[in-house]
């Protein structure tokens, strides 16, 4: 796939003038399924005691060779190396944290899992859409899925640093590095340098709960369905770490909200939540529909070739016109 | 805080009322009373004619709350019995024994009906009419059915007796049984010391608060008091920062165990126990004499249904686990500022006095430039 700029400035005016003509934006951007094979997290915010382990191995394991925080020193963007032992909790998603686990409050904030006078945690990181925005969006193809697992993959090689993903995302997940002098943009790729080996993602290896359970997503949707149809109050031997690690906790049930999110929304998420409380709560912008965003980014992005070809046509005849006033004189 | 020999003054047992005053303020301090109460405590305890009489059972047990007490250093435990109180009968610590022990236990019992303390170690067998646990070949449980309603307070101290501790643990094939069960319904209270041991200072503090108020200190819905076991273990821990900040040990003797992280991977039941333990720490040594300084994980040994009954290094289930501030809010509060139409109302006014007032500057330095 590597394309460099001369090729990429053909290509895009060749598909240009081919778009030029009648195509329908459905033939052109056929919608994808969910690989047979794909992986992703169901996180169970009834689980989450707040202890923030997925966090600090998150920045431990990703900071560590093949993952998407590398940095040349190989330091963990979260143990501040100096004498005094500070550090600083993150606050949002950033350059520097790909998974953040939030918090909602309402009231007195006592009560888990409740509305009024309660609180919830949430896991905050990317959901590897089934058909991912920051993928249509990106015009150098820096963004794509990868066969089989399913994952949201970033190659650094090939970005040009147009940040259209981090806009396009309707989860805002992806973020640039303003600080650095060649930035890339970062966000959460399922720890795919640990399921290349063999492994799976490091927050759901060290969560101690199991709110965060790794495992084929077509099993993580029936697990959900499960936990969903279980009565409040039940005791459930919840699974660890992932689907099929032999390992589970027995906890009882908390009152569901019933919704698995990331089922159906912007067109189906290989990363799902559980909660007590509305996702709304939670930080989800209630506006997201299960609409595919592919779809949106086409009607527009399906004019940017035409444009490019109008102005390299109208660029052609002013450049004509001129030459010969210049020939006159 | 003990031998100070220039001290005048000196009491029986060896101790000065210096240190006394000390002992009892320090008291206070545990209860979370003024230590201005300290001397009101001291004299609660020397002003009675008498030492107040104890009466101290014991059931299936082993010892371990005795031992505990006696590793007390403030007072010391020669202190607490020659100068506080007057320990009538203690089948650890009695000097007499057999026929000797019991009649003088039934004499002080006869003699300071309605004012002394019963304190009860250890559980007690019901199965087959108790007689897994006997006594001058009486079983405890009746020693206790009959002492009980001549005591001016019952104290059950260790796990064993306020909820059955080891002995109770499945199957429990004696019967064993928490002293406050078997004395439910005859309207006798019972204050709950749980913990194996338990600190010797919420006893004792017990003891001094009862004697010197007349009443028991406040207890929570399981009869103990809301001074020693008011909070969990894991609000107060040393290593709860750990915790919030989400470094934990993964296994015993990594890299994360021995900087001291949160042991909570590793079993710790202080996120479900509720206990001083962080607090008061054991034995006077100084910092970290506690299980979790150690490093080892809380078992939950003073919680019923946690400590002997959930599996060692099984994660605890936390009771409440109210998240600390320090975490990002899900949805940020947006602040209420001036709207958009306020806020253009005011940037054109001040737009327009910025102008004028350059206007006018602009003319005095035109007239002045015109003038050199």
């Amino acid at each position: 796939m590597a394309i460099n700029r001369r090729d990429f400035l053909k290509v895009t005016a060749g598909s240009g003038l081919l778009l030029a003509a009648d195509v329908s934006p459905g033939l052109a951007s056929p919608p994808k399924s969910l690989p047979p094979e794909a992986v992703g997290i169901l996180y169970d915010a009834t689980l989450c005691i707040g202890c923030k382990s997925c966090m600090v191995n998150c920045k431990k394991y990703n900071s560590m060779p093949g993952g998407a925080l590398r940095q040349d020193n190989g330091s963990i963007p979260y143990e501040y190396q100096s004498s005094a032992r500070i550090y600083d909790a993150p606050t949002d998603l950033s350059a520097k944290t790909l998974n953040i686990i939030k918090v909602y409050r309402s009231g007195t904030g006592v009560n888990k899992d409740q509305v009024e006078n309660g609180y919830s945690f949430v896991q905050q990181h990317c959901l590897h859409c089934v058909d991912p925005a920051c993928a249509s969006v990106c015009p150098v193809g820096a963004f794509h899925k990868l066969p089989g697992s399913g994952i949201v993959a970033y190659e650094a090689d090939k970005c040009i640093g147009c940040r259209y993903c981090e806009l396009a995302c309707p989860f805002g997940v992806p973020r640039f590095e303003w600080r650095n002098a060649s930035p890339k943009l970062v966000k959460c790729q399922l720890c795919r340098h640990r399921v290349a080996e063999g492994g799976y993602s490091a927050c759901c290896e060290f969560c101690p709960t199991g709110a965060s359970l790794f495992g084929k997503v077509v099993d993580l949707r029936a697990e959900a369905a499960r936990r969903l149809a279980l009565p409040a109050g039940s005791s459930y031997d919840y699974p660890l770490n992932r689907i099929g690690s032999g390992r589970s906790m027995p906890k009882k049930v908390a009152n569901y909200y019933q919704h698995t999110y990331g089922l159906t929304e912007a067109g189906g998420t290989q990363c799902m939540l559980l909660a007590g409380v509305p996702f709304d709560k939670l930080g989800f912008n209630p506006r997201i529909t299960d609409q595919r965003y592919p779809d949106l980014t086409w009607e527009y992005i399906v004019k940017v070739p035409i444009l490019i070809a109008a102005l390299l046509a109208a660029g052609t005849v002013v450049q004509r016109l001129t030459r010969n006033k210049g020939d006159d004189r | 805080m003990r031998g100070r020999e220039s001290d005048s003054g000196k009491r029986r047992g060896g101790i000065s009322r210096r240190d006394f005053l000390k002992v009892c303020t320090a008291a206070a301090v545990y209860m979370g009373l003024p230590a201005s109460f300290g001397p009101r405590l001291a004299e609660a305890a020397t002003a009675a004619a008498k030492r107040p009489p104890v009466i101290w059972l014991s059931g299936q047990e082993c010892t371990g709350c005795t031992e505990t007490l006696l590793r007390a250093t403030h007072p010391t435990v020669e202190s607490l019995i020659l100068d506080l109180i007057s320990l009538d009968y203690s089948e650890t610590l009695n000097t007499g024994a057999g026929q000797q022990a019991e009649e003088y236990r039934e004499k002080s019992i006869e003699e300071n009906k309605g004012k002394f303390i019963l304190v009860v170690e250890g559980s007690i067998p019901v199965k087959d009419g108790g007689i897994y646990c006997k006594v001058a070949g009486r079983p405890v449980l009746d020693i206790l059915k009959e002492t009980a309603p001549k005591a001016a307070a019952v104290i059950a101290i260790g796990s064993c007796a306020s909820w059955g501790g080891v002995p109770a643990t499945p199957p429990n094939p004696t019967g064993a049984t928490p002293a406050h069960e078997i004395l439910a319904g005859t309207g006798i209270p019972v204050v709950n010391i749980p913990g194996c041991p338990p600190n010797p200072y919420n006893f004792l503090s017990t003891v001094l608060y009862f004697l010197t108020l007349k009443k028991l200190p406040e207890l929570d819905d399981k009869m103990r008091p809301k001074f020693a076991y008011g909070r969990l273990i894991h609000e107060n821990c040393e290593r709860r920062p750990h915790f919030d900040a989400g470094r934990f040990a993964e296994v015993f003797g990594d890299a994360g165990h021995r900087q001291g992280w949160c042991l909570y991977k590793l079993g710790c039941k202080g996120p479900e126990t509720f206990n001083n333990c962080p607090t008061l720490l054991f034995g006077d040594v100084g910092a970290g004499a506690w299980p979790v300084g150690t490093g080892h994980p809380c078992f939950g040994c003073s919680e019923q249904g946690v400590g002997f009954v959930t599996p060692i290094h099984s994660p605890a289930k936390p009771l409440y686990i109210t998240p600390p501030i320090q975490f990002a809010a899900a949805q940020p509060q947006e602040g209420k500022g001036a709207s958009t139409l306020a806020a253009a109302v005011a940037g054109v006014a001040v737009g327009a006095g910025v102008v004028a007032a350059a206007a006018s500057l602009g003319k005095k330095c035109g007239s002045g430039n015109e003038e050199s």
